[in-house]
């Protein structure tokens, strides 16, 4: 454990970017903490904090000196490793033929994520399960995900929709990191607990200013830590929620979320989970040249499920139940693991401030499983 | 034919499965051997239906005439199957026609002699009555299905 | 068609292979069979019955369509198309030397390993036949190999029937049970009228020792799985095949889920006991 003082945060900047990467992290934008490409320490939305809770984002200048004292906005970290929008292919007439060129997405591009929160850390590497270690792999995904570097923040003060303690994601992070961050803001001192989790990150770290951590620094970072494990802003029991969902499937509660929501897909956009996509081809106004693009889709969508002998899921109430039963039950069949990290984004940025781990709750809580009868 | 021969011929008729002696016995009183050929018709639309079919081997197709276009053949009924209720139900007027469309070996059961024998021995009224409460459920099963227009609007089995 | 667009396809799933047409043979009125020329691929084009490809037309998009030719022509491949969106309404307007575009092949296949040995039921309405014509041709290949092939199919009309010559050349083909039967009939038709569970009336299934696949609309598979129950077929030995909404083939659009599968890739085919439970649930 090292300690890197508040004033040599920079050098992080800097010696990542001699390695030939591009700096990303969190930047205030439009009113809230998005991710952007970073120039150095001072592009980082110090003084801010935000608020969140269910339907409800504000972001507050109030002079605490801390860099890293807000948790996740809109904008997750896979809008770099798995693009809103990406060319698949680009085809050229030729005769009754067409020649189809490969798009080169994400070749050359060299990422450090600087501020990853370790919910999201978990994220990443549910990606990875769906696009990058099965059957298939996704060539776009990978070109990406092999270049970066990965500079996590624990989390110290968590925000009112967070839950990661709930789902094993943080407050603090585990793997998956090549350095691990912990700020220490306070009256007397401002610095960073450092330590690095891969050989390109101890690599990073070498090159940077630093010191031994003392055992006091060190046990100062842990307490703050497990002070933010009990002050989370929601909490869901996940024990066998998979099976508890299956048991639920016609429970009349999802009726009511249906009522709510206005499926607007805010949710699957801003989850740094949700990874459907949907495709669209293109040809210019000539004819002599086509492309096919895919960008990010919603399982909200009135066509997701659409086929040629009709739709599998015709109304919000089966929609809604396939996205949370997703995230809690297939999920966990499909890659093992849950599709939530408990980051709060739906429930932040939902319109309707429908609240996940409230619907999850009352639908795995009844005693008596509910079933349709036979028609 | 004999009727010993004729009570063998019932017993091997899946519709007759497990029947009791003494109904058989009520019941080979009121049946014929028949055959038809193919084209042939056994019942006509809007008759007196004053009997039903056990069919033995063969095929009959029942058919509705629609004005202006033609019969509309709806369904068939083969081997081991059963043609006709309406002899159950008043007024007794068959709703649709039967044509057999191969060579056909079937029992005649007479209904009016059946009906007689049902009011007398309810036991035996209620043990037919169940067997074809069982045809009916599955033929409309059948013909919900056959409702849906499935091929008609669906691809399926990957192919869209 | 050049070397660099072969290797293309080997190393990334989501881009297409050019391929010619080489035959387009229309079934009935809005069902085609699409007949593929795939001398360009090294090795022919394998695939397993029961597979699927993704086939693209220039410009105007990608459908999903199961392959019902012949696993061991490896020089062509046949797609039988029912005509129904823009994308297979683009396909039906192909001819012989035009272009399309394929990936694949996809998803599970029909085990016949399992079926060695044993009596094979193949029940199928509609285009579902498609799917399942590799698996009949595979079974006649080596008759030796299995006991009785009854195959049950369902049709819309006589008029709408799929491979009505191959299905009269099977019917002929040594302990080979075909029964046709369609929804409504003419004067002339002096088949089976009814649905196809109706056939199983007319056929005596030795239930220890049949394997049964099944393919058709989803509302066909789920009576043909009550009646193969009711006869007392154990779901272990039962197969069918699932359609759902498709954009990648391969797991990552997430659109072709049902509850915890893909259909892409963990189907289309599926031991009946892997989706059991999940055939009851409405929306799912």
């Amino acid at each position: 454990m090292h300690i890197v003082e508040v004033e040599k945060l920079n050098h992080l900047f800097k010696t990542l970017q001699s390695k030939g990467y591009t700096t990303i992290g969190p930047k205030v934008r439009d009113g809230a903490i998005g991710l952007d490409a970073l120039q150095s320490a001072a592009d980082l939305p110090q003084h801010y904090t935000d608020e969140q809770a269910p339907g409800s984002y504000t972001l507050h200048k109030n002079g605490h000196k801390a860099f890293f004292n807000f948790v996740v906005g809109p904008q997750s970290w896979k809008k770099f490793l798995y693009e809103p929008r990406t060319r698949l292919f680009s085809a050229r007439k030729n005769g009754k033929s067409f020649e189809v060129i490969p798009d080169k997405n994400g070749e050359g591009k060299r990422y450090a994520f600087i501020g990853v929160r370790p919910c999201e850390l978990q994220a990443i590497a549910i990606h990875d399960k769906v696009f990058h270690t099965g059957e298939y792999v996704d060539d776009r995904y990978q070109k990406i995900r092999d270049n970066i570097f990965l500079v996590a923040i624990n989390c110290t003060n968590p925000g009112g929709n967070c839950f990661c303690v709930s789902v094993k994601s943080g407050p603090a992070a585990t793997q998956g990191y090549d350095l691990v961050l912990t700020e220490v803001a306070t009256d007397e001192k401002h610095h960073f607990l450092i330590e690095s989790g891969s050989p390109a990150g101890e690599e990073i770290l070498r090159d940077m200013p630093h010191r031994d951590a003392t055992q006091d620094e060190i046990d100062c970072a842990k307490r703050m830590l497990d002070s933010a494990a009990k002050n989370m802003g929601k909490s869901l029991d996940v024990s066998n929620i998979g099976q508890k969902l299956n048991d639920n499937f016609e429970h009349a509660h999802w009726d009511d979320v249906a009522k709510r929501c206005l499926s607007c897909t805010n949710c699957t956009m801003v989850c740094p989970t949700c990874f459907c996509s949907t495709v669209e081809d293109v040809t210019d106004l000539t004819g002599e040249h086509a492309e096919r693009w895919r960008r990010w889709d919603s399982c909200f969508t009135s066509d997701f499920t659409k086929i040629a002998g009709g739709n599998t899921r015709m109304s919000t109430r089966t929609r809604y139940r396939q996205w949370l039963m997703h995230k809690f039950a297939h999920w966990q069949e499909q890659f093992g693991t849950l599709g939530c990290v408990g980051c709060g984004r739906c429930i932040t940025w939902c319109p309707a401030g429908i609240d996940i781990t409230r619907e999850a709750a009352r639908i795995t809580d009844t005693g008596v499983p509910i079933t349709t009868l036979e028609g | 034919m004999e009727k010993e021969n004729l009570v063998e011929i019932l017993r091997q008729h899946p519709f007759l499965h497990q029947l009791p002696d003494d109904h058989m016995q009520l019941l080979v009183g009121c049946a014929m051997n028949v055959r038809f050929h193919d084209g042939e018709r056994l019942v006509t639309e809007g008759q007196l239906a004053n009997k039903f079919f056990l069919i033995r081997s063969g095929r009959v197709a029942l058919e509705a005439e629609f004005s202006g276009r033609g019969n509309i053949r709806i369904q068939t009924v083969g081997a081991g199957e059963v043609l006709g209720w309406s002899w159950l139900i008043s007024p007794f007027r068959w709703h649709f026609s039967g044509v057999a469309v191969t060579d056909v070996r079937a029992i005649s059961l007479d209904g009016e002699c059946l009906r007689n024998k049902c009011e007398t021995d309810k036991g035996f009224g209620y043990e037919m009555l169940k067997r074809f409460a069982t045809v009916m459920e599955r033929r409309l099963d059948a013909t919900r299905l056959q409702l849906f227009d499935i091929y008609g609007m669906t691809n399926i089995g990957v192919g869209s | 068609m050049s070397e660099g667009n072969l290797q293309t396809v080997a190393t990334d799933a989501m881009i297409p292979h050019p391929v010619t047409v080489r035959k387009v043979i229309w079934e009935n009125d809005d069902t085609f069979t699409l007949t593929l020329d795939v001398n360009g691929v090294p090795d022919g084009f394998s695939f397993l019955p029961g597979q699927f490809n993704m086939l693209y037309v220039y410009g105007v998009g990608e459908a999903a369509i199961s392959i019902s030719s012949d696993p061991t022509k490896k020089a062509t491949l046949e797609h039988t198309i029912h005509r129904v969106g823009t994308i297979t309404t683009a396909l039906s307007n192909k001819k012989r030397g035009d272009v399309i575009g394929i990936r694949g092949p996809f998803g599970s296949s029909w085990p016949l390993d399992v079926a060695q040995g044993k009596d094979v039921c193949i029940v199928t309405g509609g285009i579902g036949l498609a799917p399942l014509r590799p698996v009949i041709y595979s079974l006649l290949k080596q008759r030796e190999e299995y006991g009785r092939i009854i195959i049950l199919y369902g049709g819309r009309s006589p008029l709408d029937l799929l491979y009505r010559v191959e299905l009269e050349r099977w019917e002929d083909e040594k302990n080979v049970e075909v029964l046709v039967t369609v929804d409504r009939g003419d004067s002339s038709w002096k088949g089976h009228i009814g649905v196809v569970t109706s056939l199983f009336s007319y056929i005596k299934l030795d239930t220890q020792n049949t394997v049964a696949y099944v393919c058709g609309p989803e509302i066909m598979m789920k009576y043909t799985i009550d009646e193969l129950e009711r006869r007392g077929l154990g779901p272990d030995q039962v197969f069918l095949s699932m359609e759902r909404n498709m954009k990648c083939a391969v797991g990552f659009c997430g659109h072709c889920q049902y509850g915890p599968t893909f259909i892409c890739k963990d189907g289309p085919v599926f031991p009946l006991p892997r989706i059991r439970s999940l055939f009851d649930r409405k929306e799912l």
